[in-house]
């Protein structure tokens, strides 16, 4: 990598992905550009999302035009420090093309990371685990419904600088489909199980939904587990919860009903591809999963309510926390987020639904960032 | 004889004598316009399913032919519920959707009528197999026309149960024609020595003697429910009517039906038979005679005063789900 | 998740299905081979392999062989299954329809109706179609319109590995009869496979390809080609949908209606004989009920009204191939542009 030239490649966003394609440029070739800023929409089978720069500069090349679908790790384009010459721009662009290619060839030979499996209280939990393998890692927790693939955005990002591991929860994923009572203490006692199975002490715990519910529960039953929290639109903070998302959830079985019942969760409901439909409807077609999903949500959300509220315990909690939520999240009320204790950092993003680190990956993933160090 | 006790005397000829009345009914009913489509009469062949039937237990199965009131009778079948049936009623055995060629109830191991002539023997075949795979004990019997032996259905049946040792039981019910066509013609060879070629014990039976078709029926019955494998029953008898109602049955002789009736009838037979041996009173069947007619006659009024399916009933039926 | 082939799936399914619920047995000719003869046991599991193992895992009680006499067997398949079995019977080849088609049709597909509403009959019929393998006019046919007419039958026609595998459980789940047609070109083709056992609703289209321009509607095999063609023409700035109906009966009616109602344009695609075929049912549904939306003549690509050619010259052009599908999309586009 040259000195003040940064290639922006097309990103992997889950392991199905291995091809993108640019469907906008959000930013004119020449123009200025800060670390963070959205460059260009990026679209795969199953989600479009932005893609930020990684950092400060003038975009000096835009390389793949609107409409042109190019592998992971193809380069998109290149931000220069001001003052890089032009003939050392068209030099890196050459030597990375040319590298690239014998990486990728490599690449195709070499397994990618796959996810694996471990058995957490006499059941298979299936994890994927990515990253430095350093410092505390990152236990990052889907919710209801969800798998570790919901992280695609965040886990390949925060893995830059951490050893992360997503799981998928029992009844969920490619996880033992047995919930045992499938109320919150079973998903905390689980987790616990599994951090065991792992050798995993301490964690930066990040749960998202049920996922948050799950590893607040954790870090209050085992204090000396969490290092931090991060608690993205998480249940277990108040009684509300859309029941006709849990109940849609539950119940579609077909394509259009799906679809209706996945536009819930996000501000924009474009979001909601074909592929993702199609992934939701094989996970919940798989034998074991319609009962799974039932128990946890008579468990969990009985009569449309949610059982457990653990708002008022999280001054026990000696490690720092933060909540994160979208202000359009149609699943849990952000409501409950105003609630809370006073001096609990509480980030509101305007623009997403109840998915803000899909909708807001990269203000997710700096906000995860900035909590874990 | 007899392992058959009084009790099932009476029984035998209960459903003996209730084929007939209710058979005889549907002749005039029939004949006076108030039934629909066809109907194909067992008068004459009572002692057929009654003696085969006599041996059998409610997880046993049959299946039965064009023919098949008098297999239905004898299986335990509703009678009112058959006679709603054929008259098209929505309160019929099949909810007024099959009529006299499929009036079925599989709770009573009925199988079904068959429209399909040797439509039976494979369906045995699968009941035989279900009996032995979830060992239940049953066993399962075909009925077959002279005309039904003839299809290749039926004789790659006799096979199949061979091969798989089946507890199966063919019951070729020979009343000398097939539809019009005397079986004299038409059967190549002959009905025991199929049986022998297929590996199967055969018997030949008088079809009007109901204790002949009984034991015959309980060593093809207890053979099969030992495990030992399939068995046939050729068994001669003769109808009453013709093939269908309304055959005007030329190819007949003049006066045949009518020396029939005199010379072999399987209920004069059978009362003959107990009261000279003293098992049954002649009081006693008359009172039976009295009652059976009764009730058919209830059963009658009941089909004629029942109410038709509607356009609600039309869609019904036909998946369990789709 | 492994990748698994056709074959497999189905296999797959059969023995998950067989340890789940004992009354699931499975019968056919040479389903394990070699019964009576005094070589191997299991000696092909089926023709083409695809019930390979069986036999050793569940016994020759549960996986039954039979003689070639499928008018014996199918109605013994037919009967089993209206007394307590859940039997998954195997038509060799579905062009041995002829010899015990009344079974199916007469019997099994109207017990329900005919006594009242009152049998239940979970009966699969498992049977190869489809041209391709150089198997000439008695070994090649579609005949899943056949099927599909008879009232009382279901029709599924899997399209890949991940189809087959759930569909034969719903199949072998479901308490009515039918029929499960495997194309025998498909058998090696591989993808990725739940290793647990899952189900595929019937009666809903699988959505294979999402565009704008034209509706593809394509069956069996025809699911691959059609998305083969929707991949090429994407490049050349024609968005197709792609429907595979998965079952013929029932039919997603409505998933096609809308579909044309959003791309005003429709190809059918069907590997069966033209006249009375799948295409021509799909194009008179739409015809009916959704003509307004049509900006372009409906096209149907299908075989030629003849039986399949042995020579594979003459195969290859009697198949309907990417190209013809191919050159009826860019047809329809020139209408309505």
């Amino acid at each position: 990598m040259s000195d003040g030239i940064q290639a922006v490649t097309m990103p992997k966003w889950g392991l199905a992905m291995d091809e993108g394609m640019v469907t906008v440029w959000l930013v004119e070739e020449g123009a200025p550009v800060a670390a963070g800023d959205e460059l260009l929409e990026i679209e795969t089978t199953k989600i479009t999302n932005v893609f930020e720069s990684p950092a400060a500069g003038t975009l000096s090349r835009r390389l793949v035009g609107e409409g042109e679908t190019v592998p992971v790790g193809a380069l998109l384009a290149v931000v220069a420090e001001d003052g890089a010459a032009e003939a050392e721009i068209d030099a890196f662009v050459e030597r990375f093309r040319a590298e690239f290619a014998v990486a990728a060839e490599a690449a195709a030979e070499s397994a990618a990371v796959e996810p694996e499996c471990v058995e957490a209280g006499g059941r298979p939990i299936n994890y994927l685990r990515a990253g430095t393998g350093e410092g505390i890692p990152l236990v990052l927790v889907h919710g209801f419904g969800g798998d570790l693939d919901n992280w695609l955005f965040n886990q390949p990002a925060l893995a830059e600088h951490h050893d992360v591991v997503a799981l998928d929860l029992p009844g969920h994923g490619r996880s033992a489909k047995d919930v045992g009572a499938g109320d919150l203490a079973f998903l905390s006692g689980t987790l616990a199980e599994f951090l065991d199975a792992l050798g995993i002490d301490r964690a930066h715990l990040v749960g998202h939904s049920l996922g948050g519910a799950a590893v607040l529960g954790l870090a209050l039953d085992h204090p000396k587990r969490a290092a931090s929290l991060t608690l993205i639109s998480p249940a277990g903070l108040g009684p509300e919860i859309n029941r006709s998302y849990i109940s849609g959830f539950v119940g579609a079985a077909r394509r259009k009903e799906m679809k209706a019942v996945l536009a819930m969760l996000f501000a924009d409901p474009g979001l909601v591809s074909r592929d993702m439909v199609e992934d939701v409807l094989k996970y919940k077609r798989l034998d074991g999963v319609s009962a799974a999903l039932e128990t946890i949500a008579r468990a969990v959300f009985p009569d449309g309510r949610q059982a457990v509220s653990l708002a008022e315990r999280l001054g026990e909690l000696a490690v720092p926390v933060q909540v994160i939520w979208g202000r359009r999240d149609k699943i849990v009320p952000p409501a409950h987020a105003e609630a809370l204790p006073p001096g609990l950092p509480v980030h509101m993003i305007e623009t997403a639904g109840h998915m803000a680190h899909m909708e807001a990956a990269g203000e997710v993933n700096r906000l995860i960032g900035a909590m874990t160090g | 004889m007899l392992q058959l006790n009084r009790d099932d005397l009476v029984q035998a000829y209960i459903r003996m004598r209730t084929i007939r009345e209710f058979e005889e009914r549907v002749h005039t009913e029939f004949a006076g316009g108030a039934i629909p489509g066809f109907v194909h009469l067992y008068a004459g062949e009572e002692a057929s399913a009654v003696g085969v039937c006599m041996n059998l237990e409610d997880k046993d199965y049959i299946a039965s032919t064009h023919r098949g009131h008098g297999h239905c009778i004898a299986k335990g079948c509703d009678v009112e519920a058959m006679m709603k049936e054929i008259y098209g009623r929505r309160e019929g055995s099949c909810g007024g959707k099959g009529g006299s060629m499929h009036i079925a109830d599989l709770s009573k191991g009925m199988m079904g009528a068959n429209g399909i002539v040797g439509g039976g023997p494979p369906l045995v075949c699968g009941a035989a197999l279900s009996a032995k795979t979830l060992k239940t004990g049953g066993v399962a019997i075909a009925f077959v026309g002279d005309g039904g032996s003839n299809q290749g259905t039926t004789l790659e049946s006799y096979n199949l149960a061979n091969v798989w040792n089946l507890p199966a039981v063919f019951v070729v019910e020979d009343n000398g024609y097939a539809e019009s066509t005397a079986s004299a013609w038409s059967v190549g060879g002959s009905q025991l020595k199929r049986a022998e070629a297929f590996g199967m014990p055969g018997r030949e039976v008088d079809g009007h003697d109901f204790f002949a078709v009984y034991e015959a029926a309980k060593e093809a019955v207890d053979r099969a429910r030992a495990g030992k494998g399939p068995s046939l029953l050729h068994v001669k008898l003769n109808r009453y009517y013709g093939h269908f109602e309304g055959d005007a049955m030329t190819y007949r002789a003049d006066g045949e039906v009518e020396a029939l009736r005199e010379t072999v009838d399987s209920l004069a037979a059978f009362r003959a038979r107990v009261t000279e041996t003293g098992l049954l009173e002649g009081r006693q069947l008359d009172d039976i005679d009295r009652e059976v007619a009764a009730s058919i006659g209830q059963a009658v009024t009941a089909a004629m005063s029942a109410k038709a399916p509607g356009e609600e009933d039309l869609l019904t039926d036909v998946y369990v789900s789709y | 998740m492994a990748k698994k082939s056709y074959r497999q799936a189905i296999n797959e399914a059969l023995a998950q299905e067989m340890r789940r619920d004992p009354t699931v047995i499975v019968m056919g000719e040479d389903n394990a081979g070699g019964l009576g003869a005094p070589g191997e046991d299991d000696a092909w599991g089926g023709v083409l392999g695809v019930t390979k193992g069986l036999m050793p895992e569940f016994g020759r009680e549960r996986v039954l062989d039979t003689p070639i006499s499928e008018s014996s067997f199918i109605g013994a398949a037919a009967g089993a299954a209206a007394t307590g079995l859940r039997p998954v019977a195997e038509l060799m080849f579905v062009d041995f329809m002829g010899v015990c088609f009344d079974q199916i049709f007469n019997q099994a597909g109207k017990f329900r109706y005919m006594f009242g509403g009152k049998a239940v009959t979970p009966l699969v019929v498992r049977t190869m179609y489809g041209a391709g393998f150089r198997a000439a006019s008695q070994h090649s046919q579609c005949l899943y319109p056949i099927f599909t007419h008879v009232p009382g039958l279901k029709v599924v026609l899997p399209s890949s590995p991940y189809e087959a595998k759930g569909l034969l459980i719903q199949a072998i789940r479901d308490d009515d009869p039918v029929i499960f047609l495997e194309h025998k070109v498909l058998y090696d083709d591989e993808e990725e496979v739940p290793d647990e056992p899952y189900t595929i609703p019937f009666g809903e289209a699988n959505l294979t390809r999402e565009g704008k321009d034209v509706t593809i509607v394509a069956l069996g095999r025809m699911v691959k080609f059609a998305n083969q063609v929707a991949d090429g023409l994407e490049t050349d700035g024609i968005s197709c949908t792609v429907l595979d109906p998965r079952t013929t009966s029932p039919l997603d009616a409505d998933s096609i209606l809308e579909s044309v109602e959003e791309t005003g344009r429709l190809v059918v695609v069907d590997e069966a004989s033209p006249r009375c075929n799948m295409a021509t049912d799909i194009s008179a549904l739409v015809a009916e009920q959704a003509f307004g939306a049509l900006k372009a003549p409906i096209r149907m690509v299908a075989p030629p009204h003849t039986p399949v050619p042995f020579a594979p010259e003459l195969e290859d052009l009697y198949i309907p191939s990417p190209e013809k599908i191919g050159a009826a999309v860019r047809e329809v586009m020139e209408h309505g542009a």
